[in-house]
């Protein structure tokens, strides 16, 4: 396994090589050096002069992915992409375009976006599964009809529908918690629960679906079908066997999110005002902070070939048969 | 069998019931802990109940707070009552008024002609070689304690010199727990003004203080010859104090000159600026220290000053507090102020001293959704209004004044209303072959397309009616503008029944054929003319806009062709001067008809790196312009501005807009609000009464708990009959 894991962190190499090159070419599509100086220097009063000093002083005055200029090597390493990107592969993500050290500042907005992530996923799987288990000991029954209609109604409607009802319903009609807001420590907590019951609720639909449609396929085959023969009550069927293998692609699923849950969730953390991860990249994009946006890809391109690996990892772990070679 | 299959399944089940009894007797204990006393959406912690903070929202993170490099108004938000430049405009007075604050007087410039003799105040421009102002400072004014200025007991600064690891473990200036403080000296005044010509910083008012500021450049470049280059990235202190500059010079401990070339009458406004704030060396000493940056130790994280607060929490991805300087220095509320303030009761507080809160707690609150719920919900104090909660804010009655709604007023909400010193103008580039030029087709061109488009309209549909329809350059406010009759633009509007009345399009329609283009049509083509806008607001809201702003053309039978792209994209057009026609907006500096004038003054025009989008050129405007800039304030004045009005209106290298106007609410509990646009230094004047703010609290936002026991009791309705039905199942023969 050993061999598997360094050849496939090996042709990671390639893989975040490109998403950065792709990732520095959309940015400088939409965004020159010139509009990042802009952005940082204002709108007004801003000379040529004072732009091309602040291109030299944060090194964008260089030619953006070849310089004809130079001679040899310095032709590809003398060029914004080569001088940009090389410390990334250190995990230095250098300091932003507005002179923050942006690894001080993932490190601490991470923290947020997990105090939502990790208890939706949680209390999601929970609440998924339990409710996917009902449904399919309910099967063909009215219980099962009427929760699918409700499940395909839950998840043709938008996040951000669930998002400002949730502050309407809760936070506005009923005062229950803040509508928006985030602290630090224990007083977190009241900032947390509605967008973890909005999280929760915006899942339900997509997630029972799924789980529903795993415990299906368990319950249609062989082995299940000899437990019922033998006597066995549904219960413990559901329970005891479609559970324990319906549970294989469930885990495995959720250990490939597991590392991109650092990342954050983009409109939650804007809408409830959560100093995460996701609303870091949205403001860098917004304040075309090149810096900060080439770092955020990298880190989630990152987490997701991790999570690929820790997904194929967790195969041989819950199924036996499985072997990485 | 069946015993050895139940047994382990019944333990299983046993425990997990009690996990998850413990889960939700945790979850219960953590609710209330979380929850406490109602409010129960209160998002403040209870030990903040009752005191005399403001709370307010901010909807963007602030980019710089080092006076030097900030330049917009979310910046100044917080740095404006943290910095203490030399002047200030008065509180209450109007037109805009600049007042001392920290200096002893408004100074007023001596002129001396090129071999340095003083000339007379009303001396020829031509002769006076430099202008020069001496500023004098109030002595006893401190700084907030600070570890920058922080000793040892020799007497030595005791984290000017730290170790390297000593830095290395630092992430927030409370790591340096010393402090203490030093009088505001001159020097201090002097070491900000070189700093705006220090290249690194990067001062986006480098260029313009270039051009007035006596030796500014050659400095720049000096200190870019001599300066250490950076270490790691890091640029070493560099102390200003050691070299000369002669725009900007210590006399003594309270007082500076700073040299103008030429004349320069608007730069007075500029003092009352946080360009032009006191930077202490020791701050810069500080921080900058090998690897202070790198930890986010900054000037433009922490800033340091003599102003009524100080910034205690810096987390602008979550929350800003100021708290109250200790030190400040005992300014008192304005006891002079306009007709009708004593009776708004803005004079109630006359004489008393300043600040009267204690704190003011800023909250990241990027949708306005959210902002507008905890405002009426009164966890914000004041807020603007977003479109979507105008009309449940705002209605016009018949005459078209705006009020507050029943709903508003019923919860005691105050609305501030006043016209913004901007200007929005649709712009036709003037060096564009159809729409520039200052030919007899294109001047009625324009003058026709100036008729059709109904910005009374746009400002109705898209501002919420929170607009003036522009009829010049000025906005209301600015010395220069008239009102009534005599300040309509007789191009565009008549004036009947009391009030401006925008031209017919029938005679819009004539001066378009007047141009030669008989309904529209281009007489070479005999299809109708196409004329193409660029805009900046590509995105799915600027498409009604931009279908509007088609209708208004279509009604002269020409095509607008819409080129929407992003803001970067419509800045390059601009600079390259290859747009035909354009929205495009200035919020003034300062208020003085300078500020408006020179975005239509030939020298400045874009393509040649200037403001004057429109890169509008008429050698008669340019020449009064020159003249009147140098001219103080009176009818003399007028006239010239008069005369420069005329001629642009008659020129129309723009179609003026609108002045925009700002509403915004405050709660019963607030005091001492009036709009002041010019001045950014407001929040020391605000008066709060807390005990008012709890009550109301509590009164608006009782816990309805209802809907919990709904949801519990809908769920146990479902629940049973899906028990009994797996009841009878399970009782049943197998599948």
């Amino acid at each position: 396994m050993s061999a598997y894991i360094i050849r496939r962190l090996l042709y990671a190499i390639p893989i975040l090589i490109g998403v950065n090159l792709i990732t520095f070419v959309l940015f400088f599509v939409v965004n020159s050096p010139d509009d990042m100086a802009r952005m940082q220097l204002g709108d007004k009063r801003v000379t040529a002069e004072a732009i091309q000093a602040w291109k030299a002083d944060h090194g964008y005055d260089r030619p953006l992915l070849y310089n004809a200029q130079a001679e040899g090597t310095d032709k590809l390493t003398d060029t914004i992409f080569f001088e940009k990107s090389l410390k990334l592969f250190a995990f230095d993500f250098g300091t932003s375009d507005s002179g923050r050290d942006i690894g001080y500042d993932i490190r601490q907005r991470m923290w947020p976006s997990l105090a939502i992530a990790l208890p939706v996923l949680l209390v999601g799987l929970a609440i998924n599964i339990s409710y996917a288990l009902m449904i399919v000991f309910f099967r063909a029954t009215y219980i099962d009809v009427g929760s699918v209609v409700l499940l395909v109604a839950m998840m043709s409607i938008s996040g951000l529908f669930y998002i400002i009802g949730g502050q309407f319903l809760v936070g506005k009609l009923f005062h229950l918690v803040p509508i928006s807001g985030y602290d630090t420590g224990l007083d977190a907590f009241k900032f947390l629960i509605l967008p973890v019951i909005v999280g929760v609720v915006g899942g339900i639909g997509t997630g029972t679906r799924l789980y529903r449609t795993f415990f299906l396929e368990e319950a249609n085959r062989d082995y299940v079908r000899t437990a019922r023969a033998k006597g066995l009550r549904e219960r413990i069927v559901l329970f005891r066997h479609v559970l324990k293998n319906a549970l294989i692609p469930i885990l495995t699923g959720v250990v490939a999110v597991l590392p991109l849950l650092f990342m954050g969730a983009l409109i939650t953390e804007s809408f409830f005002g959560i100093p995460g991860l996701g609303s870091y990249t949205i403001d860098a994009i917004n304040r075309q902070d090149f810096a900060i946006v080439r770092a955020m890809v990298f880190l989630g391109s990152v987490l997701y070939i991790l999570g690929l690996i820790l997904t194929d990892i967790s195969y041989t772990m819950v199924d036996p048969r499985v072997r990485l070679s | 069998m069946a015993k050895v299959t139940r047994t382990p399944l019944r333990s299983g089940a046993a425990g997990l019931r009690q996990i998850a009894i413990a889960m939700l007797a945790a979850a219960a204990a953590l609710l209330v802990a979380g929850c406490g006393a109602p409010p129960w959406n209160n998002p403040y912690p209870e030990s903040q109940a009752g005191g005399n903070i403001l709370y307010g929202a901010f909807t963007e993170r602030p980019k710089h707070l080092d006076p030097v490099r900030s330049y917009s108004s979310n910046e100044y938000a917080f740095i404006a009552q943290i910095y203490e430049p030399p002047l200030q405009y008065h509180l209450l007075k109007r037109p805009y008024t600049l007042v001392p604050l920290t200096a002893a007087a408004v100074p007023e410039p001596t002129y001396l002609d090129a071999d340095g003799n003083p000339l007379p105040a009303d001396a020829d421009p031509e002769r006076i070689a430099v202008s020069e102002y001496l500023v004098r400072i109030r002595p006893g004014i401190r700084y907030q304690p600070h570890p920058a200025f922080a000793r040892d007991a020799d007497g030595g600064y005791l984290y000017h010199n730290l170790p390297p690891g000593r830095i290395a473990g630092l992430n927030k200036l409370s790591d340096l727990p010393e402090t203490d403080t030093r009088e505001l000296t001159a020097a201090d005044y002097v070491y900000q003004i070189k700093r705006l010509a220090v290249p690194w910083l990067h001062s986006p008012i480098a260029g313009l203080m270039g051009e007035h500021i006596l030796g500014f450049e050659a400095f720049s470049n000096r200190i870019r010859d001599v300066a250490p280059e950076p270490v790691d990235g890091e640029r070493p202190f560099f102390d200003l104090r050691e070299h000369d500059f002669p725009g900007a010079e210590v006399v003594d401990r309270y007082s500076y000159k700073v040299r103008i070339d030429g004349r320069y009458p608007q730069f007075v406004y500029w003092l009352a600026m946080p360009f032009f704030a006191p930077m202490p060396w020791e701050a810069e000493a500080l921080t900058g220290q090998p690897g202070m940056a790198a930890n986010n130790m900054t000037l433009d994280w922490y800033p340091v000053g003599t102003g009524p607060f100080m910034l205690t929490e810096n987390n602008p991805n979550l929350r800003m507090v100021l708290a109250r300087n200790p030190n400040f220095h005992g300014e008192t509320y304005p006891t002079t102020g306009m007709p009708g303030d004593r009776e708004a009761g803005l004079l109630d507080d006359a004489g008393l001293p300043l600040p009267f809160i204690d704190r003011a707690v800023y909250s990241l609150e990027k949708e306005s959704i959210p902002y507008w719920n905890k405002f009426l919900q009164g966890y914000y104090d004041t807020s603007g209004i977003s479109s979507d909660a105008f009309d449940q804010a705002v209605k016009f009655d018949a005459a078209g004044e705006a009020g507050l709604t029943a709903d508003m007023r019923a919860k005691g909400i105050g609305l501030s209303t006043a016209v913004q010193t901007s200007v929005w103008y649709m712009g036709f580039n003037m060096e564009d072959d159809i729409v520039g030029g200052d030919s007899e087709r294109a001047r009625l061109l324009r003058q026709a397309i100036s008729i059709a488009v109904d910005f009374g309209e746009f400002i109705s549909i898209f501002a919420n009616g929170r607009g003036v329809q522009g009829q010049g350059p000025l906005p209301p406010g600015i010395f220069g503008h008239r009102d009534g009759e005599t300040g309509i633009n007789p191009y565009v509007f008549d004036w009947a029944h009391g009030r401006a009345q925008r031209k017919s399009i029938a005679e819009a329609r004539a001066l378009l054929a007047q141009a030669g283009y008989r309904d529209g049509r281009d007489p070479q083509t005999g299809r109708p003319l196409s004329i193409y806008y660029e805009a900046m607001d590509a995105g799915p809201d600027g498409k009604a806009r931009l279908n509007w702003m088609r209708k208004q053309f279509a009604k002269l039978g020409i095509e607008l062709i819409v080129r929407a792209t992003d803001y970067n994209r419509f800045q390059e057009k601009m600079r390259e001067g290859t747009g035909q026609v354009f929205m495009w907006g200035w919020n003034a500096d300062y208020p003085d008809p300078e500020n408006f004038f020179f975005l239509l003054y030939g020298p400045n025009r874009k393509i040649d790196g200037g403001e004057n989008a429109a890169n509008y050129s008429n050698p008669r405007l340019d020449r009064l312009f020159e003249r009147m800039k140098n001219m103080p304030d009176g009818p003399e004045r007028q006239a010239v501005i008069d005369e420069m009005t005329e001629i642009v209106r008659h020129d129309a290298p723009w179609s003026f807009g609108f002045y925009p106007e700002s509403f915004s609410l405050h709660h019963q509990w607030v005091g001492n609000v009036k709009p002041n646009l010019m001045a950014n230094n407001t929040l020391k004047y605000i008066s709060l009464e807390s005990g008012v703010r709890e009550t109301q609290r509590t009164a608006w936002n009782p816990p309805v708990l209802w809907p919990l026991g709904a949801v519990l009791v809908v769920l146990a309705a479902g629940a049973l009959p899906a028990i009994m039905i797996a009841r009878r199942r399970e009782r049943s023969a197998a599948l």
